[in-house]
């Protein structure tokens, strides 16, 4: 009964090529256990499997299925290897359209894996805040490349995924994302992956936080408060991280009266700047 | 005055302005220099309390302008506070928030100061500096001027990923009693000139960048008699004769120190969101523009204007999802487009059942009444007189106050 060890809990490589080698070798998938290192083994596991080499033959896989793979290989279920080999035999044995049938249980069960970790990804990409580090001769608020640290606290293991979307966007400048599974560093030039880390870590506020929470209050319009879109479009987990998240109670609360108030305001005579403007444009 | 109390006063200023899209267009990054990317698909980094999402920094250069909109906070007879940016205090805090990853990048308009072509030159200078100056690579959408120079909205939409002129009300009659110095010919000519710039830098490979995510617009609903047949019709002849990304639509909604030549109320809304909903049954599902917009030229606020046709025209139906081409399946109330791309893609493989269908999450409560599934015809239901009742939410207060 092979047991495969993989070393990160988003080792999709080396699950790719364990994959490999157990299908080349006709292991069907009942018989596999799949463990991370340094996670907690299986009740009757045996001694970690020697380091796997490739398989000779090549397994041909469509497409999809490594784009699949790929993402659903980060969630935060234990099951997740399991599942995504048991998808591969399949695919292999005796059904290459079945990645194609939505409503396929063990396709629905992968793709929902998908699913979460793209979203998971995106959130990362859209609420995740990067604070200037106070140096000896910074002023954080002034036009500096860093250092930036930033802390993010994702569902499932997509650092190594969110990674290139930030170093695509910030190659200029120096900055560390810090995560409780796995923190990440840019120095311009490469990336250095190091293990996670707690809150304490990152630094908790910014020059600019001020500025940016005048921007999101000044932005709300309060005719039309509507605090349940917000929080189905920014859940309540993201809060702690955002500066301007401590604003949206007095915001809401306010938000009625503000809109009355407006509503009736008795009239006002028209402005001088608009008189005068009046009287040039007659 | 400081920065924070500028910042205050121009993005209130701006907020009426609905557009927030930072999609579309090239690809860029930032591995070859200067700041900032563009992924093709918009991020949204935060959302206000209205439920709006936030994605660039929106704010006017100026809010001093010589019009009088009256449906506008900025109209020159308000007494709300002005103020003015620098080019440089825009750069700054664009930059500042880009980098700590708060916005996509900016949305820059402005109140008309002096002359159309004076403030389009602000406007550029702005943008030009960021873009040159700066290397900035984020998302620009820029409001053009109508009537300002062509040479100005060249370079304009050199540096600018989506360009905009707003169309603000729909008919001439509309802009004459509520926007006095705006006038629709002049609005299409500026519409109709972005047009042809984007179309010919898409035909050529070579030639200079020109808004890559094309020009959208926006029309404010309910501070004019304008009907919802109305905002469609114009909004219909917009995508297909300009090629609009995205007409907007903005429910009217109160502003500080407001004109009483508007009524007095807001337009509920979920009439603006009846409107987004029609809109997309125009521009994705096949749909026309007479077939939509119920009775009187209203759209239903009850119930979603593709449930609204269908009931209408119960002799379309039910439809058959294991046989049905791919049109006849986006008229089926509670299917979107994507769903029904997943549900031919899984009819080659299996008949469908409404197992299935539960399994790929479609509203089945919704569909039921109107599909044929191998296991599934709907029986009298069609017929059921009350099957409007059944289907549409029962009735909530819209209003909180």
């Amino acid at each position: 009964m092979p047991d495969i060890t993989l070393s990160h809990p988003a080792d999709v490589d080396g699950w790719r090529t364990a994959a490999r080698r157990l299908l080349a070798d006709g292991v069907p998938p009942v018989s596999v256990t799949w463990t991370v290192a340094g996670e907690q083994p299986s009740l009757f596991a045996d001694d970690p499997a020697p380091l796997m080499e490739p398989p000779t033959g090549t397994v041909r896989v469509p497409r999809r299925f490594v784009e699949l793979a790929d993402m659903a290989l980060r969630h935060s279920d234990p099951e997740r290897f399991a599942l995504l080999y048991g998808l591969l035999w399949r695919v292999n044995r005796d059904d290459r359209g079945v990645l194609h049938d939505p409503a396929d249980p063990l396709v629905r069960r992968a793709e929902s894996l998908e699913r979460a970790v793209r979203r998971d990804i995106h959130h990362m990409t859209a609420f995740l805040r990067f604070r200037a580090v106070e140096t000896a001769d910074g002023d954080g608020g002034k036009d500096d490349d860093g250092p930036y640290v930033a802390w993010f606290d994702p569902a499932h293991h997509v650092v190594e995924a969110a990674v290139p979307f930030f170093v695509h966007r910030f190659a200029a400048m120096r900055w560390s994302i810090l995560t409780p599974r796995r923190c990440a560093h840019w120095d311009g030039r490469a990336v250095r992956f190091s293990p996670g880390v707690t809150r304490d870590a990152a630094p908790d506020g910014d020059a600019l936080d001020d500025l940016w929470r005048t921007y999101y209050a000044a932005t709300f319009n309060p005719a039309r408060v509507n605090p349940a879109v917000l929080q189905t479009n920014m859940p309540k987990r993201y809060w702690e991280n955002l500066p301007e998240a401590s604003l949206i109670p007095d915001l809401v609360k306010g938000a009625a009266e503000r809109a009355r108030g407006m509503v009736e305001a008795a009239p006002t005579a028209p402005s001088r700047f608009g008189r005068a403007v009046e009287r040039t444009r007659r | 005055m400081d920065l924070r109390r500028k910042l205050e006063i121009l993005a209130d200023a701006a907020k009426y302005d609905a557009s927030c899209a930072s999609s579309g267009g090239q690809r860029r990054d930032s591995l070859a220099g200067g700041i900032g990317s563009t992924t093709g698909m918009g991020i949204c980094h935060s959302f206000a309390p209205d439920g709006r999402c936030i994605a660039l920094l929106k704010i006017l250069l100026t809010n001093v302008c010589v019009f009088d909109c009256l449906y506008c906070v900025n109209r020159r007879s308000s007494n709300v506070p002005r103020a003015r940016f620098t080019v440089d205090e825009v750069v700054r805090l664009t930059l500042g928030f880009y980098k700590r990853n708060m916005i996509e990048g900016l949305f820059l308009s402005s109140g008309i100061i002096r002359t159309p072509d004076h403030t389009m030159e602000e406007l550029v200078r702005v943008v030009r500096c960021l873009r040159l100056d700066h290397g900035f690579r984020g998302y620009i959408h820029l409001k053009t001027i109508a009537e300002a120079s062509p040479e100005l909205v060249e370079e304009a939409g050199r540096y600018a990923d989506r360009l905009s002129v707003n169309m603000e009300l729909p008919t001439e009659q509309g802009l004459a009693t509520l926007a006095p110095d705006k006038t629709l010919p002049a609005i299409r000519r500026s519409m109709g000139q972005l047009h042809r710039r984007i179309e010919e830098t898409q035909a050529e490979r070579r030639a200079p960048r020109f808004a890559p995510a094309g020009q959208s617009t926006q029309m404010i609903v309910g501070a004019d008699g304008a009907d919802d047949r109305t905002l469609l019709r114009t909004s219909d002849t917009l995508y297909r004769r300009f090629r609009l990304k995205r007409v907007y639509y903005s429910a009217f909604s109160p502003i500080p120190d407001t004109s009483h030549a508007l009524p007095s109320k807001a337009p509920p809304l979920v009439r603006e969101h009846r409107l987004y909903q029609a809109d997309w049954l125009l521009r994705f599902y096949g749909f026309g523009v007479e077939e939509i917009g119920g009775a009187g030229g209203m759209l239903d606020l009850d119930i979603d204007p593709k449930m609204a046709w269908a009931l209408a025209h119960r002799d379309h139906f039910p439809v058959d999802l294991n046989t049905a081409p791919r049109e006849t399946l986006l008229r089926v109330p509670g299917l979107g487009v994507r769903m029904v791309d997943r549900l031919i893609d899984s009819r080659r493989h299996r008949r469908l059942r409404l197992e299935d269908l539960g399994r790929m999450r479609v509203p089945l409560r919704k569909i039921t009444p109107f599909v044929v599934t191998a296991d599934h015809r709907p029986t009298r239901l069609l017929d059921r007189e009350h099957l409007r009742a059944l289907l549409a939410p029962p009735p909530e207060q819209l209003s909180l106050f």
